[in-house]
């Protein structure tokens, strides 16, 4: 069972000459493919979209957003203050009688329209994701824009059949006007989660890109704008964490639905108590992510990958933990380390890329003390040796084996790509483990035994729970979290209840 | 998987071969395909097509096995394989000959003193449904006529059936004749109807003996899939990996366009790497692929297709 790297070549000595390309190539290098970043058709300034309009903020304050793979600035993004959020919240109750009263199926025709045009300006939409939050262009192109005009086609189709999502009887109303603050890491799939919902119930809305992250929801205002949604209906502030409090704190606004950090999370639902707003949270996760001894192992290393350095592991649901049975160990993480060797990290706009930016110097920061503080725990540090472009904000793909739970690269969540590894024993082990968190956003299990599977799905705390898959998102089923990983569901008909009397 | 461990038998001799092979030989068909798919997407464009296509028609063993096969087409084949395109210096020989191996001393003697060499199917081809004795004198004829390869097809009703012994001892059996000859193993994976059994199958096939491990026959409906190869590439790793013996790939059937061809380079340089990019570890079983492999380098060389008869097809 000794690992051999070269092996002999069984054959004797040939009796033929040797053929002209019998000698191996030291590489095969793909082509370089590069999406022209001129289809994001930026402008230089960008203004807050309140009710229908462009504004300029009150106080005249701009600030840069910038391109995180070369750190270039990409344009500049109003900074709405206090009395800038106050017009928004303003316009949105000003348009809420005319867009709850309308007959629900021309809403639900505009909302059909919404997700036209993302579709036909999927490529536009996908290179100024890219450009702005530094995602490889193959998962804004494949993952980002499709799931989001999916999003407003799903809810389109609910919006004339509210009455069948509550209880018999119940005449479905919206809850009034809502703020919405959403996060860096998908964002326009995040405003699309969020307004799609809202806007097929009736409500109007403020919402609040992250401020590393503005551009594509106000490229999604000018859509929506095209698509005949009314003034006021949605309205889109831009800036940073006081703005977002401004928004929470506002004394007008009904509902807030906030995605982001758990530490916001908890400090939004302080600052509630007792207000009466409804409050629906999408929180941070430290997702248990269970190999067992029956698993696929080379689907199951798909899995992984894919569950810890999708959007560079920027993602809530990352399968950050992995749980592997002690008996496949040393297997997954060879085939897992030989797998790693293939990531191609590097310009987000190749189509060719993998794993792309870090979307803030800050975060990068963050990941990075992650690393120092998996070190000096204890574990090993293990990944391939990339080349990571000179400039922009980049973090090769990591592993950490000899972890153990007690650690915090365990217990913490670091939102980058790095993945802690620790084993289990036997199934019970797995899901006392695996529970054993803060944190209850998702899971995954690999098995070839389908009882076990459902065994596990019963007994694990997580709001979604993926076998044999991860990281697969669809509109039509709910998403959301146990314990500090928020509540409320997104997705699916149970989306439709935070936003429904 | 070497022999089956029975519970019967008062000794079992103990060894290395009676264990599983692995933990886990189960495949995701799902993941498996969606992965195999997601690998057909690799920007392949200019030098690395180039490249790309000089390896792949380095990797081609050149096949006819038809009732109809004469020896002067064994002829025309073999100066093709040699000399895929008169006009195109870049262009290498193909990897191998591939006929029945009554016409192996034709081919022997066309390609003597030439880096290509004489590939013969032996064993029943393509059924196999013929005794062990029939099996090894086949083999040992094209084996004494100057075959430096054979393919052999695996007792795939055994296969079928469960009978993991038959199949191990019949393929050791073959190798014992094979001599110095190269042994491939068709495990017909379009018959076996699951990726696990052709896991399964790939890897009895290597433990008892396989030099290669081949997709199919090219003779029934579903030939070799990108998926079908990874699977196998994976099994070729995985071996070399707990075994330490390095095995090489074949895929056979339906492999007509170079796009096609390319993604399977792609799956080769993504699982085993670039260093089975040659045609040690990795071959193609084809006969219209290489026209279109050479119009493809014609294109890429020169920048258009000339017309319809700009390359010498046989």
């Amino acid at each position: 069972m000794t690992r051999v790297q070269e092996s002999s070549d069984p054959r004797v000595e040939p009796k033929r000459p040797v053929h002209p390309l019998a000698a191996p190539p030291e590489s095969w290098d793909y082509a370089t493919s590069i999406e022209d970043a001129s289809l994001a058709n930026l402008r230089d300034r960008y203004d807050l979209w309140i009710d229908g309009e462009w504004v300029k903020p009150a106080k005249k304050l701009w600030f840069e957003s910038i391109n995180p793979s070369t750190e270039q600035t990409l344009s500049e993004v109003a900074h709405a203050g206090p009395t800038d959020v106050d017009k928004a919240v303003r316009a949105a109750r000003r348009a809420l009688p005319g867009w709850r009263d309308m007959p629900a199926s021309h809403r639900a025709r505009i909302l059909f329209a919404v997700s036209r045009l993302l579709q036909e300006r999927s490529r536009e939409l996908a290179v100024l994701e890219t450009l702005d939050n530094g995602k490889p262009i193959r998962e804004s192109r494949d993952v980002d824009v499709v799931l989001a005009a999916q999003h407003f086609f799903y809810y389109a189709g609910w919006t004339d059949k509210l009455d069948h999502v509550l209880p018999a009887g119940r005449k479905a109303e919206p809850i009034g006007v809502c703020g919405q603050v959403i996060p860096w890491n998908f964002p326009l799939l995040m405003a699309a989660w969020k307004l799609a919902p809202a806007l097929a119930g009736g409500n109007t809305c403020v919402l609040k890109p992250a401020e590393t992250t503005s551009l594509t929801a106000l490229r999604l205002a000018e859509i929506l704008e095209e698509a005949g949604v009314p003034p006021g209906v949605v309205n889109i502030v831009t800036g940073a964490g006081e703005t977002g409090a401004a928004l929470v704190n506002h004394p007008d606004v009904d509902k807030i639905a906030f995605t982001g950090s758990t530490d916001v999370g908890k400090l939004i639902q302080k600052s509630l108590a007792g207000t009466g707003k409804r409050l629906t949270l999408e929180l941070g996760g430290k997702a248990a992510h269970l190999i067992f001894d029956d698993a696929p192992l080379d689907q199951a290393v798909e899995g992984i990958i894919q569950g810890i350095y999708f959007n560079q592991g920027q993602v809530c649901c990352a399968g950050s933990r992995l749980l592997v049975q002690e008996s496949v160990e040393r297997q997954l993480i060879d085939l897992l380390l030989a797998r790693m060797q293939n990531i191609r990290v590097g310009n987000p706009l190749d189509k060719n890329t993998d794993l792309g930016a870090i979307n803030s110097e800050e975060q990068l920061a963050k990941i990075e003390s992650y690393l120092e503080i998996g070190e000096h725990e204890g574990a090993t540090r293990r990944g391939p040796q990339c080349e990571l472009p000179a400039s922009g904000y980049w973090c090769a793909p990591t592993l950490f084996t000899g972890v153990t739970p007690t650690m915090r690269i365990a217990t913490e969540e670091i939102f980058g790509p790095v993945l802690s590894v620790l084993t289990f024993r036997t199934p019970d082990e797995a899901i006392e483990k695996a529970n054993n968190s803060l944190y209850g956003l998702s899971a995954g299990i690999w098995s070839d035994k389908g009882s076990k599977v459902f065994r596990m799905i019963e007994k694990l705390r997580a709001g979604v729970v993926w076998a044999n898959t991860y990281n697969k998102f669809d509109a039509s089923s709910p998403f959301g979290g146990y314990k500090e990983s928020g509540f409320g569901r997104e997705g699916g008909w149970h989306g439709l209840f935070p936003y429904l009397k | 998987m070497a022999s089956q461990p029975s519970y019967h038998s008062e000794v079992v001799a103990p060894s290395m071969n009676d264990l599983p092979p692995l933990p886990s030989l189960s495949v995701d068909e799902v993941g498996l395909t969606a992965r195999a798919a997601e690998l057909g997407r690799r920007s392949i464009k200019k030098a690395t097509k180039l490249e790309g296509i000089r390896r792949a028609l380095s990797m081609v063993d050149l096949t006819t096995l038809e009732g109809a096969d004469t020896p002067d087409r064994v002829r025309r084949l073999c100066r093709r394989a040699l000399q895929p395109a008169a006009d195109e210096a870049g262009l290498p020989p193909v990897a191998a000959v591939c006929i029945y191996p009554r016409l192996v001393p034709v081919a022997y003697k066309e390609l003597l003193g030439s880096p290509v060499q004489v590939c013969a199917v032996a064993s029943g081809f393509p059924a196999g449904q013929v005794p062990l004795s029939v099996k090894i004198e086949d083999t040992r004829a094209a084996v004494e006529n100057g075959a430096d390869e054979v393919d052999i097809v695996v007792a795939r009703g055994s296969l079928l059936s469960g009978d993991w012994q038959r199949v191990f001892d019949e393929i050791a059996a073959l190798k014992e004749h094979c001599g110095r000859a190269h042994l491939k193993v068709i495990l017909e994976t379009g018959e076996l109807g699951t990726f696990d059994k052709v896991a399964h199958a790939a890897w009895v096939a290597c433990s008892a003996g396989a030099d290669f491990i081949k997709t199919s026959t090219g003779k029934v409906a579903v030939n070799s899939t990108p998926p079908t190869a990874l699977c196998m590439l994976n099994v070729a790793r995985d071996y070399e990996r707990e075994r330490g013996r390095r095995i090489g790939v074949k895929i056979a059937g339906g492999i007509r366009t170079s796009k096609e061809a390319l993604h399977y380079l792609v799956l080769v340089n993504e699982t085993l790497g670039p260093r089975s990019l040659t045609n040690k570890w990795f071959r193609i079983g084809a006969s219209s692929l290489v026209n279109d492999l050479v119009r493809q380098y014609k294109k890429a060389m020169h920048g258009t297709y000339q017309c319809a008869d700009d390359v010498v097809t046989d």
